[in-house]
């Protein structure tokens, strides 16, 4: 047998007829077999016995035992020789690296499955890559092109553009040459006219002289007998005066023209100044009530107000004064001023209503229109039921104030009870009033009674002290000191009088302070004779309490 | 009243009467009626008389001749009683008075289209004059024909003035080289100076709308200008292009009927009824729908006067529209609404526009094309009126009536009067 050298690991190839051509060659020369290369291929059926007989025949057996017990325990598997060095082979590791190389070789399949998947997928991608970087290198050719042919494109008609503008220029400067050519043809031609106009008004003139010179008696009117003027009256000299009546009545003619017009005008103005005092209100009322910045508009609504205000005064005033400047200004400033707001608030609006619809609602000022929709039926709704609410409420008011007489007498007898309470209070108090003034007057009944009696005492003991005064007068020219004892009596008198009067005082109500006052003036008045009409109402007084007492 | 040849003939205008034959020396160039139509005038230019007849007294005339003076134009005062003759070459304008037999002379009268203009109410007559190459108004009162004002104008070559039917504006413009309208107040003031454009040629016609609040100004590039009487500045202009694209405008389009024969009635010799019914052609109209273009002439380029621009305007009477006549498209009427500024009705004849004249009375306008057709607008519609009659009757020119109830169709050798038929209400 030859020298077994080194085998090279042999490669996956699916060419079964190298195959053949090596078991053909392994026979005729068995020598051959260790520079040759194993090709190990996936094996057809076909090949299969004569591969697996190339290797190992019934000569080599030994040897292919040993190789392929050192190649196996060179990959990492178990010695297929039993553990005693003899030439016992183990079957079942022998089939245990049976099985491992099946599983390996399994393995291997799949890995060179997924390989050569890998390799078509790559290898289609790279198609695709390159045809599309072939398409995309065709493209970028073609827009080469097409870039280049544009530019050429544009600098043609740049140059156009320039040689265009060139004429243009060149136009226009002919242009001018012309009209200055015009001009001055035309100032040619006006002084020309102008010397054969003069030459033709010499003509005239020469021939207007000739036929006046002529005395032409044909130059004559023939007629049968005047005619009366159109409008009747009498030719008229020329004078002065009516050559200034003449420039009066012409002055007169434009003046009423002028005043026709400034009429027209003034009505019209008025008309549409009027018009715009509408179109301000409207657009004030169409206007929102302002949230933002309320400064600025509250200046402005306070500049708005006092000008409406003055427009309102002076629209109330004299309307004529309506055409001066600053009032005129003022109008139209604020139309103009409201107009703009307006504007405004509508942009706003628009804005509002695109931003709905492209769908950003984050702002809360916007509303959705359905939303909006909800709203406005809510309100629709409440507005129905307060209108029924109203109307319910009138009904029940005309119920009311047309109602039958029941629940009117009910009213009126409420009322009445109430008035009666109040008079019942008010007779009350009028009684009150009427029993402290029945007391007083008893009060004062019985101060004058006693001060009747106080002064019939007083009198009596008047008299008797007259009466002892004469007796001891009398009897004191007999007694020449008898000077002391007139003041006694007086005094004892007074004494008494006040006595007596002290106890009725007593007797009398603490209220009668003021009677006492009164009974002394009483007392004074009846001593100063005025009896009669003092003692009058005493006495009525007196007679009635007379008559109480008796009673 | 009429005139041929050297017969003045005068007509009864509801009944076309014979009422008076009047002759005179020679052909009657000119005729004219006195304000009060107690006189007409008979101008013999080429005699150089003037022959006055009256028609309250046949017996009564008077004759007015001017001798070598010569005579170009005459015509009467407002108040009819005074006669302005114009001598040849313009030399002077005499005033003849047929009160006081006297004369008056006015010098260096202006040889332009209008020349002489009288106020509405007669009061004041504006004269155009010129002296030592420039341009003078002077404004004379009529009663006494005394010179009120004497002013000069800043125009080159005045070519016209008119006075505002409200008597106190006087429009004066410029020739047709140079665009200026300028507008005098009656003390002789200049009120405002108007010119749209500096080089092309310039005003064409003008005219003042009945109340005196326009002023239309019609002119050379195709356009209508108006202006207003209170700022005298020009509140629209108006185009007439050749191909009409608004929606809002109706074109009516004359369109010729073919008549209808009837072949069994036809005998030999044909009648002369049916000869010109045959020969003669109807037309309607028809609306055309919007856009349509028009016909366009364009003008021959270096002839003087050309037929470029507007050369037609006329407001109506109660000043709600203004017919014009652009003079490249001249087939065509166009008729604006001036409340709204807008073109409201064009008019597309077959041939060529001769004249058209507003109703005195109500906003009809009266058409003719010298065909023997008279077309007739309204706001309600309009229609063709085919001149009754034997052989063509060419209408050349045609003139209301000032009640509005009849107008009366001018052709080169006759007349006819076309009543109106009022709408029984």
């Amino acid at each position: 047998m030859g020298d077994w050298r080194t085998i090279t690991v042999p490669v996956l190839s699916s060419d079964s007829k190298n195959i053949l051509s090596y078991t053909s060659e392994k026979k005729t020369s068995p020598t051959s077999m260790n520079s040759q290369v194993l090709r190990l291929s996936l094996p057809s059926s076909k090949n299969m016995h004569s591969f697996f007989s190339a290797f190992c025949t019934e000569e080599n057996l030994e040897q292919s035992i040993s190789y392929i017990d050192r190649e196996l325990t060179t990959l990492g598997f178990p010695s297929i020789y039993a553990e005693s060095k003899g030439r016992e082979l183990n079957l079942v590791s022998i089939i245990n690296c049976m099985n491992e190389l099946l599983v390996l070789q399994h393995k291997n399949l799949r890995a060179q499955e997924e390989a050569e998947m890998q390799h078509m997928k790559l290898g289609s991608d790279m198609d695709h890559l390159q045809n599309c970087y072939a398409k995309l290198k065709e493209q970028l050719e073609l827009s080469k092109r097409e870039v280049v042919g544009l530019q050429e494109r544009d600098r043609q008609l740049q140059s156009k553009n320039r040689n265009l503008h060139q004429l243009l220029k060149n136009e226009k400067d002919e242009v001018q040459k012309l009209q200055n050519i015009i001009s001055s043809r035309a100032t040619q031609y006006n002084h020309d006219m102008k010397r054969k106009e003069r030459e033709y008004n010499k003509l005239k003139e020469r021939l207007h002289q000739l036929v006046m010179n002529k005395k032409d008696k044909k130059i004559a009117m023939e007629i049968l007998n005047c005619v009366g003027r159109a409008d009747g009256k009498r030719g008229a000299w020329r004078t002065d005066k009516t050559e200034a009546r003449n420039e009066e009545e012409m002055y007169k003619v434009l003046l009423s023209d002028y005043e026709q017009r400034q009429k027209q005008l003034l009505l019209e103005n008025a008309e549409l100044k009027k018009v715009l005092q509408q179109m301000k209100k409207d657009i004030i009322s169409l206007l929102p009530p302002q949230k933002q910045k309320p400064k600025e508009k509250s200046e402005d609504g306070l500049v708005l107000s006092d000008q409406e205000e003055d427009i309102g005064d002076l629209n109330k005033e004299n309307m004529w004064e309506l055409s001066c400047e600053t009032v005129r200004e003022q109008l139209t400033n604020s139309i103009r001023k409201q107009w703009r707001m307006l504007k405004n608030h509508v942009e706003k609006l628009d804005n509002q209503v695109s931003r709905g619809h492209s769908g950003a609602l984050n702002e809360k000022d916007v509303i959705s229109r359905e939303d909006h929709e909800l709203e406005t039926e809510k309100l629709e709704l409440e507005i129905q039921q307060c209108k029924e609410m109203i109307k319910t409420q009138q009904q029940l008011l005309q119920q009311q104030l047309t109602c039958d007489d029941d629940t009117t007498l009910l009213l009126q007898d409420c009322y009445l009870l109430e008035e009666r309470e109040r008079l019942q209070e008010e007779w009350r108090l009028f009684r009150e009033q009427k029993r402290n003034f029945e007391k007083e007057r008893k009060s004062f009944t019985e101060a004058a009674i006693r001060l009747g009696l106080e002064r019939k005492a007083f009198e009596e003991d008047r008299g008797t002290w007259l009466k002892h005064q004469f007796l001891t007068m009398t009897a004191d020219c007999n007694n020449p000191n008898a000077t002391t004892p007139s003041s006694e009596p007086d005094i004892r008198l007074v004494k008494s009088a006040s006595r007596q009067r002290k106890p009725p005082s007593l007797l009398s109500t603490p209220i009668s302070a003021e009677p006492c006052q009164t009974s002394q003036y009483i007392a004074q008045n009846s001593v100063a004779s005025e009896k009669p009409t003092a003692d009058n109402m005493p006495n009525l007084w007196v007679e009635s309490d007379d008559k109480e007492e008796t009673e | 009243a009429s005139c041929v040849q050297h017969r003045l003939v005068v007509r009864d205008a509801s009944s076309l009467q014979l009422l008076q034959l009047y002759t005179c020396l020679d052909q009657i160039q000119y005729i004219e009626w006195s304000s009060d139509s107690l006189f007409i005038l008979c101008a013999l230019y080429k005699r150089g008389i003037v022959q006055v007849w009256s028609l309250e007294q046949p017996a009564w005339h008077c004759r007015i001749d001017e001798g070598s003076a010569g005579l170009v134009a005459s015509c009467w005062s407002p108040d009819g009683r005074h006669i302005l003759n114009t001598t040849e070459f313009h030399l002077r304008i005499t005033v003849w008075s047929l009160c006081t037999k006297s004369v008056s002379y006015i010098k260096y009268p202006k040889a332009c289209q209008q020349g002489v203009v009288f106020t509405k109410d007669g009061r004041y007559m504006a004269v155009a004059e010129r002296r030592d190459c420039k341009d003078f108004i002077s404004i004379f009162v009529c009663s006494n024909w005394q010179l009120l004002r004497h002013f000069d104008t800043e125009t080159q070559d005045l070519s016209g003035i008119e006075w505002a039917p409200n008597g106190c504006v006087l429009a004066a413009w410029d020739t047709c080289l140079e665009y200026k309208v300028l507008l005098y107040s009656l003390d002789g003031r200049l009120l405002s100076s108007f010119r749209a454009y500096e080089w092309p040629l310039g005003v064409k016609s003008v005219a003042w709308s009945p109340s005196s609040q326009f002023l239309a100004i019609g002119s050379f590039d195709e356009k209508v200008r108006i202006l207003n009487h209170v700022t005298w500045k020009k509140i629209t202009e108006l185009d007439h292009p050749a191909t009409v694209a608004s929606k809002k405008t109706i074109v009516y389009k004359e369109v010729e009927k073919s008549p209808t024969v009837d072949t069994e009635r036809l005998s030999f010799p044909p009648t002369r009824e049916l000869a010109s019914s045959l020969f003669s052609t109807q037309s309607k109209y028809d609306i055309s729908q919007v856009p349509v273009s028009l016909q366009y002439v364009k003008p021959v380029a270096d002839r003087a006067n050309p037929k470029v621009g507007v050369g037609m305007l006329a407001f109506s009477a109660d000043n709600c529209f203004l017919a014009t006549k652009n003079d490249n498209i001249p087939n065509a009427v166009w008729i604006w609404d001036i409340r709204k500024l807008k073109l409201s009705v064009v008019l597309e004849q077959l041939c060529t526009i001769q004249c058209f004249q507003w109703d005195p009375c109500q906003p009809r306008l009266a058409v003719c094309t010298g065909t023997s057709r008279v077309y007739l607008w309204s706001p309600a519609g309009c229609m063709v009126v085919q001149v009754p009659g034997e052989g063509d009757f060419q209408i050349v020119s045609l003139s209301w009536h000032s009640s509005g109830d009849s107008m009366v169709l001018l052709s080169k050798d006759n007349f006819c009067v076309c009543y109106l038929e009022r709408e029984e209400v």
